[in-house]
């Protein structure tokens, strides 16, 4: 069977598993960038219950594996009384282990704006909320802007382990077709250049553009 | 710890004058970099500060600015404590609620001017009024216009700081500062990291300041010249304390201590 | 004093069991034994291979670079349990048949070492114009320059990320669960899958993970300032 017979009998369902793909690495994304920023800012806190908090956060969720949190949050979960439909399951779990580094991202980014940054705030008396959000996080955002578009690529990846819980992603529909039709080269040729065109020719440029933008808004181009 | 009875809580009377550092102490560690300073500045006062680097004149103004915390010793503005705050009639540590109250009597410029890269000119102007003073967008446009005007900057009022000079961007820094309707305002070497052609366009405006104005001013500078010219009084700092102060025609004509001779005349001799 | 935080209704069937702990302890460290040699083995590979990468990117053929450029990002945006997947299954196709452990330490080998040719990149780059300049006055050959005078220079802004790409590795071993290699995940599933009882196995998984990468910063910290000293840097 050629690449295009091929295609042209399974894009349905290759379709569906990207789509499948592309609401898990959304919803991770998102997931992962507000639980950056909430433990980002715990773990810079002069209160030591808040800053261990975020610690022992970070420490968990970067030092074991992808996979074995998965796993945990879908089969020992419940029996803590809290269910996750396996959909779910797969973005909050991505997104968790993603913010676990994404916090230390965030914290690099507020540490780097300079000192002068933070005293001239506070010459014009603003309170330490206004300080972070006005002043600090916007500069902030321009200076982790690379290292999180790695990030957000690492996400994308990610999503293909939801398949190992049934989630009908792209990893998914490739693993059940191969199955059923053994045209291994085919089926997971194809799953690649999926995820590579939306990584490379989707994302990539997104992240260039966005770049931009926010140079064109931080007054440096 | 100290016996803070020894402090009033309240300068109050004809000439209290609007800052007063009171015994003040300062330390890193073993280091000290203040030890034991009185300094009053009065009303409508331009009080300069020279000295050779390490001596702690910038600290005096970080002090002021709350940017550093005392060791001991209290500072007040007008008549009022900054650093401790009266609580059930004893003088205790301020709270960052009773900082942030009394913080807006002082306005600050910086040597590397710290202007916010994200914002242009006007809305770096724009920021204190609006999220701090709670004053409205219209009204503090037309303040910050106002300085913008003042400091010579109206044209490039919608410029970010990455495209002006430095010289430029401490004029705007200028202006930020002034927004706040300081009662105090506070430069700390504004021409140090500026090109030599221009530095006169801060310094002319700071002149223009302290003869339209009367706002009480303290300035740190390595500037001797301007320093003569424009202030009421000059302070000499060595090592920690004031090793002497007076009118500047006095102290740069006629300096009594050694250790300023010896100042004066090196600086003398690497212009 | 927290009893009435652990009511049955809420947590049903969240009993941890010790006499059952004890027994799989053995199996997990035995899995654990073969993750650190899978994750070894791709290491190993990772390392050598991704030289090769970083030094065919540096060299004269525009077309040589080109391509390696675009096989390193075409490694790097596409998912690994699917890299695992095709060289698993496509090789029988094309009359490379390997066991489920070597075709797994492949792939990870040769994924890791795209990130890998990234930090010797990094590495390379770090070392001053002005080294390959005094280099060329000593009228030193390339090879000379890149041995004598580049790549010891290299190595030491090199050595966090290559330390962060060993723990990544021995992260990533679990997806090789998938084509069979008896490692943590593919054990703790199995006895699940015995017993019905997940939650002993995946925690203690985790726990063993945390174990083994926790000390792997502190250790990469000190191995980088102990190659400092021995370079005099």
């Amino acid at each position: 069977m050629s690449l295009f017979e091929f295609i042209s009998q399974y894009w349905p369902r290759l379709l569906s598993g990207t789509g499948i793909t592309v609401a898990q690495f959304l919803l991770s994304s998102v997931v992962a960038i507000i639980l950056a920023l909430i433990f980002a800012l715990m773990k810079m806190s002069s209160n030591r219950l808040v800053k261990g908090a975020a610690v022992t956060y970070i420490e968990i969720f970067r030092g074991t594996s992808l996979l074995v949190q998965l796993y945990w949050i879908f089969f020992v979960l419940p029996l803590f009384g809290l269910t996750l439909e396996k959909f779910t399951a797969g973005y909050i779990a991505i997104g968790m282990n993603a913010g676990a580094y994404g916090a230390e991202l965030v914290r690099g980014g507020i540490m780097s704006v300079p000192r002068g940054q933070w005293e001239a705030a506070l010459a014009i008396n603003m309170s330490s909320a206004k300080r972070m959000w006005r002043i600090i996080l916007p500069q902030a955002v321009g200076i982790m802007l690379p290292p999180w578009g790695n990030l957000l690529i690492e996400i994308l990846k990610g999503t293909a382990l939801v398949s190992l819980i049934s989630v009908t992603d792209l990893m998914f529909q490739a693993k059940q077709i191969n199955a059923s039709t053994y045209l291994s080269a085919q089926i997971f040729g194809t799953a690649l250049i999926i995820y590579y065109i939306i990584a490379r020719f989707m994302f990539t440029p997104f992240m260039r553009w966005f770049e931009g933008f926010m140079a064109r808004k931080l007054g440096k181009a | 710890m100290e016996d803070m009875s020894a402090y009033p809580l309240e300068i109050s009377g004809d000439g209290t004058p609007m800052v007063s550092f009171q015994k003040v102490r300062k330390a890193y560690g073993p280091l000290v970099v203040l030890d034991n300073l009185d300094l009053e500045v009065a009303t409508g006062e331009m009080v300069s500060i020279i000295g050779p680097s390490g001596s702690g004149k910038t600290t005096v103004l970080r002090m002021l600015m709350t940017l550093e915390q005392i060791n001991a010793g209290v500072i007040y503005v007008d008549g009022r404590p900054l650093t401790h705050m009266d609580k059930a009639g004893v003088l205790v540590e301020a709270t960052p609620k009773h900082l942030r109250a009394r913080r807006s009597d002082i306005g600050m410029c910086f040597q590397h001017f710290n202007l916010f890269p994200h914002m242009t000119a006007i809305q770096n102007c724009m920021e204190g009024p609006v999220h701090v003073l709670g004053l409205t967008k219209a009204e503090a446009r037309d303040r910050s216009e106002e300085l913008l005007e003042l400091v010579g900057m109206i044209e490039k009022k919608d410029q970010h700081p990455s495209r002006l000079s430095g010289g430029q961007q401490q004029r705007v820094a200028i202006a930020r500062a002034l927004a706040m309707r300081p009662k105090v305002m506070l430069f700390d070497e504004v021409t140090s990291a500026l090109d030599p052609e221009v530095i006169g366009e801060v310094t002319n405006v700071i002149r223009k300041l302290v003869s339209e104005h009367n706002l009480t001013m303290l300035m740190v500078t390595h500037q001797m010249g301007f320093a003569r010219d424009i202030s009421d009084r000059v302070c000499f700092f060595y090592d920690g304390k004031i090793e002497e102060q007076g009118r500047p025609a006095d102290l740069f004509g006629n300096p009594k201590r050694e250790r300023t001779q010896q100042f004066l005349s090196a600086v003398k001799e690497a212009v | 004093m927290f009893d009435w935080l652990f009511k049955d209704e809420w947590f049903p069937k969240f009993d941890w069991n010790w006499g059952y702990t004890w027994e799989i302890i053995p199996r997990l460290l035995e899995a654990t034994l073969n993750t650190i040699i899978a994750a070894g083995a791709g290491y190993a590979i990772a390392l050598v291979f991704g030289l090769f990468l970083a030094l065919a990117q540096r060299s004269k053929s525009r077309a040589l670079t080109f391509i390696v450029r675009e096989l390193v990002e075409f490694v790097r945006s596409t998912p690994l349990l699917l890299q695992i997947f095709f060289i698993f299954y496509v090789g029988p196709q094309v009359g490379i048949t390997l066991s489920p452990w070597v075709s797994g330490m492949i792939t990870i080998g040769l994924h890791y070492s795209c990130y890998l040719s990234e930090v010797y990149r990094g590495g390379i780059e770090s070392v001053p114009k002005g080294q390959w300049e005094a280099a060329t006055a000593l009228n030193m050959s390339t090879l000379q320059t890149y041995k004598r005078v580049v790549i010891p220079q290299a190595i030491p802004p090199a050595i966090p990320g290559m330390g962060n790409y060993l723990v990544g590795i021995f992260k990533d071993t679990p997806m090789l669960s998938v084509i069979g290699v008896a490692e943590l995940i593919h054990t703790a599933n199995a006895i699940g899958s015995e017993t019905w009882r997940y939650l002993e196995a995946y925690t203690l998984v985790g726990i063993i993970f945390l174990a083994l990468s926790l000390p792997a910063a502190g250790f990469i910290r000190a191995f980088e300032s102990f190659v400092r000293r021995k370079l005099g840097m």
